[in-house]
């Protein structure tokens, strides 16, 4: 995966770039908003990272331009503002995530992996299988090795949401935000309780774990050892 | 002598003065435009008068004047006194005076036919006297059929007199009110002066640094009183805001230090040792005390900004009913696991709209039961105790009501409450009662949701929970103005029909587990004043 990391703060920037590299990525720097304008217009980015606040052109400014030129990279908006309105503004100013400083290498890492995978037209996926569990989503029905597992409508989402990013780290911000819209801290280990939870139900009885914990990053659900 | 006419020009300048001086002319024009009307009028009556008298007169002389010119004769040196007000010449056609008191024709009567105003000297009995000032007077002829003329006059040199006194009065009336006016304009202004140079000191000196300085208030309840009132409050509010940035920079100080302090002396301590294992442990306590850290920093921010802020730019219409029943269904698993219980009815039948901000309410909400959790659980002094009291201890009740139009939010727990004196104090901004970090969490919960209250121009109370435990329980009810009940929409889902909830609120159910008697941590009450939804 390539991406295009547009920082104006020279240490922020060579930290994303050297870990980024270190995950496996390759990555190009710009150091303020022209410069990002000019790479990210040849499309040849799987994603972009774009600083909210950036010298000449500012980040909002460089992606509604490039979203007018036709340019559909995912883009993960990193901002030091953190209120809902900044983020609402962020995401419609055509941004596909938000991430608010200061962050975690880990969340940043699992975030544009899931805006990289989002980007790849998928067919309207009708079933999601992992290992021998599948996820049904017309008829909301899981089972696993053709048991049927039962869930509480919750579980069911946050299932089906790990699933859909299967094989890629999901933190718990991620499943927050997309499985129960919420944009707050919660504080107390909530999110652990509620994947637990549903790790007693699809992996408890069965011989291979497929839910896995990632330590430090979040969660991933995957046939096979993370 | 300098200072006079700055004085003056000062005055000029003032607009109460201006406005005192401009309904001043207003009104002496005015007058003037009366006055003229009347004396114009009255002048019109007299005259009227006068020519009604003489027209008489000659009307009858006229008569006399048919039986022969001798009769007319007689007639006229009867009426003739020397000094009356009646003035008489008879004339034959060649215009030798036959008879009368006065010595020739007056030529402005000649030309008129209906009579004229002209100037004479008396004619006086006495011949020593001296010779006497002209006057005035009108007249009208009568041509006899003879040829003979008779001009009839009335002499209305008193009438010019008077009606001159009368112009010379109303002329100094009108200077005397005009001086009058600018005067009174004058002390009205610097009245007003006075008073709005006391407001403007005021303001400067508090600009000069003197916050604890006020406008004098003088009680009179006028605009200026009210300008003077409201200055105050003013300023009441920003000293308030002011001592809460410097609580704000205390408490960021005191909450952000310590731990970075801790962070540094971990670090310190571990290049101390060349130890890989010892440095990646304290690495990885070190983010962890990091995310601590902007966790903390993200709530003193958060509250700031609320604080800061009005809700209008962010609200939408929010389902109180789905809002919180949603948080209890994500803190349920976590109380479970704590040994907790959340028990929360939804209204059946109705939903709450409320304009507010959603995701602050979900975060209060989340606030308070996470809160609950934690305290719920705690083991109490006495531990031993009876199965039923363990078991019940564990309950949090959350529920959700209507109560004067106020949504009611009640988060109650059995836990070990927060005592009566500690109350408001908890509720304050950026305190943190639990400094010691016992649990985790920023401690700053009951003070974002305080905030948010705030924002919404609601109030938070805390109060005990009443239960057979023997601990009294926080019971923590956040209160929402504003709030819009319609009947039917959650259950049937048909055409909802809205109404306001203070008259229909029929099965808003109060929490029966807080006594009101014991409502006495009331925080937020002020920010209802300083909302503009209020």
């Amino acid at each position: 995966m390539r991406v295009l990391v547009i920082e104006d703060d020279k240490e922020t920037a060579q930290f994303l770039a050297k870990s980024l590299k270190e995950s496996g990525h390759a990555v190009d720097l710009a150091g303020d908003g022209e410069a990002g304008l000019d790479m990210g217009r040849g499309a040849l980015h799987d994603v972009l990272i774009i600083d909210r606040m950036l010298p000449r052109l500012d980040g909002l400014s460089v992606i509604k331009t490039l979203r007018s030129e036709g340019v559909r990279t995912p883009v993960l908006v990193l901002s030091a503002l953190g209120d809902v309105d900044d983020r609402v503004k962020g995401l419609r100013a055509g941004g596909d995530d938000y991430l608010t400083k200061p962050y975690a290498y880990s969340e940043l890492l699992a975030r544009i992996e899931a805006l990289a995978r989002r980007a790849v037209p998928e067919e309207q996926q009708t079933r999601y299988v992992v290992g021998d569990l599948v996820l049904d989503r017309l008829s909301h029905r899981v089972t696993r090795g053709g048991e049927a597992i039962v869930l509480q409508p919750r579980e069911y989402r946050l299932l089906e949401y790990l699933m859909k990013n299967a094989g890629q780290v999901v933190t718990r911000t991620m499943l927050l935000e997309h499985v129960w819209d919420y944009h707050f801290d919660p504080q107390t280990n909530v999110i652990d309780v509620h994947v637990s939870r549903l790790r007693s139900k699809i992996d408890k009885t069965f011989e291979k774990p497929l839910l896995h914990t990632v330590r430090g990053a979040g969660y991933m659900i995957r046939d096979g050892a993370v | 002598m300098t200072e006079l006419p700055r004085r003056v020009s000062g005055l000029l300048a003032s607009s109460a003065f201006r406005l005192a001086a401009i309904s001043a002319a207003a009104f002496v024009l005015l007058a003037s435009g009366l006055v003229a009307v009347v004396f114009w009028q009255a002048n019109a009556v007299l005259t009227d008068q006068v020519v009604a008298t003489l027209s008489a007169e000659a009307d009858a002389l006229r008569t006399e004047g048919r039986s022969g010119r001798a009769g007319l004769l007689d007639a006229v040196a009867a009426r003739s006194r020397p000094e009356g007000p009646g003035l008489y010449v008879l004339v034959d056609s060649t215009g030798r005076k036959l008879a009368g008191n006065l010595s020739r024709v007056p030529p402005e009567v000649l030309s008129e036919t209906t009579g004229g105003v002209f100037r004479y000297r008396p004619v006086t009995v006495n011949s020593s006297a001296p010779v006497p000032a002209e006057r005035l007077a009108v007249a009208m002829q009568i041509v006899m059929p003879d040829g003979d003329r008779l001009v009839v006059g009335r002499d209305i040199e008193d009438q010019r007199r008077y009606a001159d006194g009368v112009k010379r009065l109303v002329i100094a009336g009108f200077v005397a009110l005009s001086l009058i006016g600018i005067c009174v304009a004058a002390m009205i202004s610097r009245l007003v002066l006075k008073r709005i140079e006391a407001i403007n000191s005021a303001a400067r000196q508090v600009m000069a640094g003197d916050f604890a300085r006020r406008v004098p208030v003088d009680g009179s309840g006028d605009e200026l009183d009210g300008l003077a009132v409201n200055l105050n409050a003013m300023l009441e509010r920003i000293v308030e805001l002011m001592a809460g940035m410097r609580e704000v920079s205390d408490n960021i100080a005191h909450d952000l230090k310590t731990p970075l302090n801790r962070l540094r002396n971990r670090v310190e301590g571990a290049l101390r040792h060349d130890d890989a294992v010892a440095h990646k442990e304290a690495l990885e306590r070190t983010i962890e005390e990091a995310d601590e850290l902007i966790r903390t920093f993200n709530a003193l921010l958060l509250i700031a900004r609320l604080e800061a802020s009005t809700i209008e730019d962010s609200a939408t219409d929010v389902d109180l009913g789905k809002l919180v029943a949603g948080v209890v269904e994500f803190y349920a698993p976590v109380a479970e696991e704590a040994g907790a219980r959340l028990d929360f009815a939804p209204m059946s039948g109705a939903a709450l709209l409320l304009r507010a901000n959603g995701q602050l309410l979900q975060q209060a909400v989340a606030n308070l039961v996470d809160n609950a959790i934690k305290y719920a659980t705690i083991a109490r002094p006495s531990a031993a105790s009876s199965a039923t009291t363990a078991a019940s201890s564990g309950v949090i009740r959350v529920a959700l009501a209507v109560e004067h139009g106020e949504a009611l939010i009640t988060v109650a727990d059995r836990g070990p409450g927060i005592p009566a004196a500690d109350r408001e104090r908890a509720l304050r901004r950026f305190v943190r009662l639990d400094a010691s970090r016992t649990q985790p969490g920023t401690g700053l919960g009951l003070s974002l949701v305080a905030a948010v209250a705030r924002l919404h121009g609601g109030r938070v109370v805390l109060s005990d929970t009443i239960g057979e435990t023997e601990m009294p329980g926080l019971s923590v009810r956040l209160a929402l103005p504003g709030t819009l009940l319609v009947r039917g929409a959650a259950a049937s889902g048909g055409q909802p029909e809205a109404t306001a909830v203070g008259t229909a609120a029929l099965d808003a159910s109060p929490t029966s587990d807080v006594r009101s008697a014991d409502l006495i941590g009331v925080a937020g009450a002020r920010g209802v004043g300083h909302n503009a939804r209020a």
